[in-house]
């Protein structure tokens, strides 16, 4: 008794992956351009990554902003200018929370529910299979256009060696949650990023030894220089358009006058210049190496029994250890041919957005910057918003657009010069980034 | 124009945080309407709404506030201020702007996609409003031009009787507070494209007929005319008709 018909057509409806900060902005924007939209969402509230109750958040108690606000907040709705300068994850979500109800979003949104496949039917639309998470019978619905916007920051990447004959507790970042975790062990954190300087800060203020394993040196940024968020004054050299090489030479000087040499802590030196590796914010990672709480060690080459060896042989014995070797983009719905995804796992989109094959389908989200994420993935979902309305309105115009576009420097949206580490996959400039966007919608608001 | 995208003085110097005085008159039951913000212009303050039109906007079913303008501020604090409440409010607000606070409302609405907007008695255009001040109030506003405060007066702001009490509570505005107002840029478009109302008097003698319906062709419409009244249309006896006006076309506007 099949009567009605397998797929529901929603006919212009525009469905939207993810309710994290990109997937709310972009259910906002595209409806402002007037379309509606169906966005599911794998758990039962919004926040994504920010919302610490979500099996996958990779956020933990003590995390708070490493973009100041104002480099972090929606460009048209403002964090409260009574917040500190970085506020903590709690407070993000509040922020994420209040927009979702501002802008009446959740009315778009079928929580419980996962994206399981997304399939091109071929003249440009695609059927969207969906399921309650955890199980549950399956629904597929057609959509004019797809935005994904599932997050990167959840499917943790795995050690390059071997860990499984390991006998101490190993964990990843992402489940690491509480400093209690730490309390009164011996913790070797692995990763030099944000997430594993974060953790080897709390292990210093809870652990009774805390090794830090990086494989390379790092320029570690704090959070405040000359009285203001670090990130402000960032901002500021790039408003005087002072060329990248000025302002590594500033950053150096800045460093050498605040910092010092941190070989002289027992750090690596970097092996790379400022600005060529994503930011990692941390004031307080240097004054514990100064304190003798935390030992920085190279990177590890054998993990066996209860000893960790690391590439210059030194050997320790640790009760637990934290990968904080970060997060590899996943998107199990999608063939990976749609987004041209490498061997490696990399998507190959334009502006790290548009699939270059497929005008229908789209990424929110999937950028790193010297800034917050926030603004980037507004803007992205806004020129998303208007390319899809283009395309309906004026295809020809729609057409020209999408043709100047394949000539847009590489260089001018994406930085090429950054260690080659898929930590870099989507590094862009907050700045050059905006540039390229405003563009594009220039671009298009100047055909219609 | 990425210059709407590029914010480099929002990211390098923030506008200082202050505490903002913010009347309101909240309906029972709340039904779900969108909330209304008053903004007012130079010389008033939220006082100048909570006299009549937020307990009658309440009446009509809406949650209605008003700010009252920081002291010292400027054109850029002010829509700052703006922004901050409406975007504090639980859903997405309605800006009704007054006088120079109209001006405030339409550079606001640049950086917040408000539900909808209206502009009454706009001075949006800085030379004109001061060509018709200096005609209608020279001595309360030839000082401003040399550095000294603006002043407003009864003959400029109402209509024959107004009560006393209003014209003693209008303030002095600095001078480069008003500077910062009348030598504003023109205002860049709205984001999420609200519906734009502008309401006014022909017999307003700060906004002429003109600056009236080229601020209205602005946004797409013609303004909704109310004789006989003056310029603070919110004090003025017959402040009824233009609160009901403005709230008929906004419920027909949130219908359809
Ligand atoms: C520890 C940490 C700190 C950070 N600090 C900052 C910072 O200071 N500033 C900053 O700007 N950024 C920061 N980030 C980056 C952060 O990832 C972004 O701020 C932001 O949360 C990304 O939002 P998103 O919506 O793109 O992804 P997410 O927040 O990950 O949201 C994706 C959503 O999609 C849902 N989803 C995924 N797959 C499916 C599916 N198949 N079906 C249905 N739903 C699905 C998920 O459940 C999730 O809710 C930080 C990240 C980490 C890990
Ligand atoms: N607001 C905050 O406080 C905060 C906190 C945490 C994270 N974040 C953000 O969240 C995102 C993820 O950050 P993250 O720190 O989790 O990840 P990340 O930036 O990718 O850093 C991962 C670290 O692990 C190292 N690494 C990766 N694979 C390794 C391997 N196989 N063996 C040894 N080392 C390995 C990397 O070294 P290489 O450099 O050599 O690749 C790097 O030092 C970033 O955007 C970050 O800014 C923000």
């Amino acid at each position: 008794m099949h009567d009605t018909p397998e797929i529901a057509d929603r006919h212009d409806a525009v469905c939207v992956v993810g309710a994290g900060a990109s997937g709310l902005a972009t259910i906002k924007n595209l409806r402002e351009q007037g379309f509606s939209v169906d966005c599911y969402e794998r758990e039962t509230s919004v926040g994504g990554a920010w919302n610490w109750r979500h099996d996958r958040s990779p956020v933990y108690a003590g995390t708070h902003l490493i973009s100041s606000r104002p480099l972090t907040e929606f460009p048209d709705f403002p964090m409260p200018d009574d917040w500190p300068d970085y506020p903590d994850h709690t407070r993000v979500l509040t922020y994420l929370e209040r927009y979702a109800e501002h802008f009446a979003l959740r009315m778009s949104i079928w929580f419980g529910t996962e994206v399981v496949s997304v399939t091109p039917v071929g003249d440009g639309r695609w059927d969207v299979t969906t399921r309650s998470t955890g199980g549950g019978a399956e629904r597929v619905q057609r959509y004019a256009a797809v935005v994904v916007a599932n997050g990167h920051n959840w499917s943790p990447k795995p050690l390059s060696v071997d860990a499984s004959a390991f006998r101490g507790r190993i964990m990843h970042a992402a489940a690491y949650k509480d400093p209690a975790q730490l309390r009164g062990r011996k913790v070797l954190v692995i990763g030099g990023g944000n997430t594993g300087c974060d953790i080897a800060v709390e292990a210093a203020q809870q652990a009774t030894t805390v090794w830090h394993s990086t494989r390379r040196g790092y320029w570690y940024a704090p959070k405040y220089v000359f009285g203001r968020p670090a990130d402000q004054v960032n901002a500021k050299l790039l408003q005087l358009r002072l060329p990248l090489r000025v302002r590594q030479w500033l950053y150096h000087r800045t460093v050498r006058l605040t910092i010092g040499d941190v070989t002289r802590y027992g750090l690596p030196a970097p092996d790379h210049r400022p600005y060529e590796s994503h930011p990692v914010v941390n004031s307080q990672l240097v004054y514990y190496v100064g304190h003798g709480r935390i030992t920085p060690v190279p990177d590890v080459a054998r993990l066996e029994g209860s000893t960790v060896e690391f590439a210059d042989g030194r050997r320790v014995e640790p009760d637990l250890v934290v990968t904080a070797t970060g997060y590899l983009p996943r998107f199990e719905f999608l063939a990976p041919e749609l987004l041209d995804v490498d061997e490696e796992g990399k998507p190959d989109l334009h502006l790290h957005a548009f699939a270059r094959r497929h005008p229908t389908l789209a990424v929110v989200g999937l950028v790193q910057a010297d800034g917050g994420l926030f603004p980037l993935a507004h803007w992205q979902s806004v020129a998303v918003a208007r390319w899809l309305r283009l395309r309906d309105t004026d295809p020809e115009r729609a057409a020209l657009v999408q043709q100047k576009e394949s000539t847009r420097p590489l260089r001018s949206w994406t930085r090429l010069h950054v260690v080659p580490s898929s930590r870099h996959w989507f590094e862009v400039g907050f700045t050059n980034y905006l540039r390229a966007l405003g563009d594009l919608l220039d671009r298009m608001e100047a055909t219609s | 124009m990425s210059s709407r995208l590029l914010r480099f003085e929002d990211w390098t110097s923030p506008v200082p945080p202050v505490r903002r005085e913010v009347f309101s008159a909240l309906p029972h039951p709340d039904e779900g309407e969108p909330p209304l913000l008053f903004v007012p212009g130079l010389g008033h303050g939220g006082w100048a709404f909570r006299e009549h039109w937020l307990g009658h906007a309440a009446s009509r079913g809406f949650a209605a506030y008003a700010l009252t303008p920081r002291e010292r501020g400027s054109l850029r604090a002010y829509v700052h201020d703006v922004v901050q409440v409406a975007a504090g409010l639980p859903r997405q607000t309605v800006l009704v702007g007054h006088g120079t606070g109209a001006l405030v409302v339409a550079h606001a609405l640049a950086r917040y996609p408000a539900r909808a907007a209206v502009l009454a008695a706009p001075v949006l255009h800085g030379w004109p409003a001061l060509g018709a001040a200096l005609r209608v109030n020279p001595l309360g506003t030839l000082p401003a031009l040399v550095g000294g405060a603006l002043t407003l007066s009864r003959k400029q702001l109402f209509g024959a009787d107004a009560p006393e009490a209003h014209v003693e509570r209008l303030t002095r505005t600095p001078s480069a507070v008003a500077r910062s107002l009348f030598t504003a840029p023109e205002p860049a478009d709205p984001v999420g494209s609200p519906p734009v109302l502008v309401v006014g008097s022909p017999d307003d003698r700060v906004v002429t007929r003109k600056a009236l319906d080229r601020t209205a062709a602005r946004y797409g419409g013609a303004p909704l005319l109310f004789p006989g009244m003056g310029h603070d249309l919110m004090l003025d006896p017959a402040w009824r008709d233009p609160i009901d006006a403005i709230l008929d076309w906004l419920v027909k506007e949130l219908a359809g």
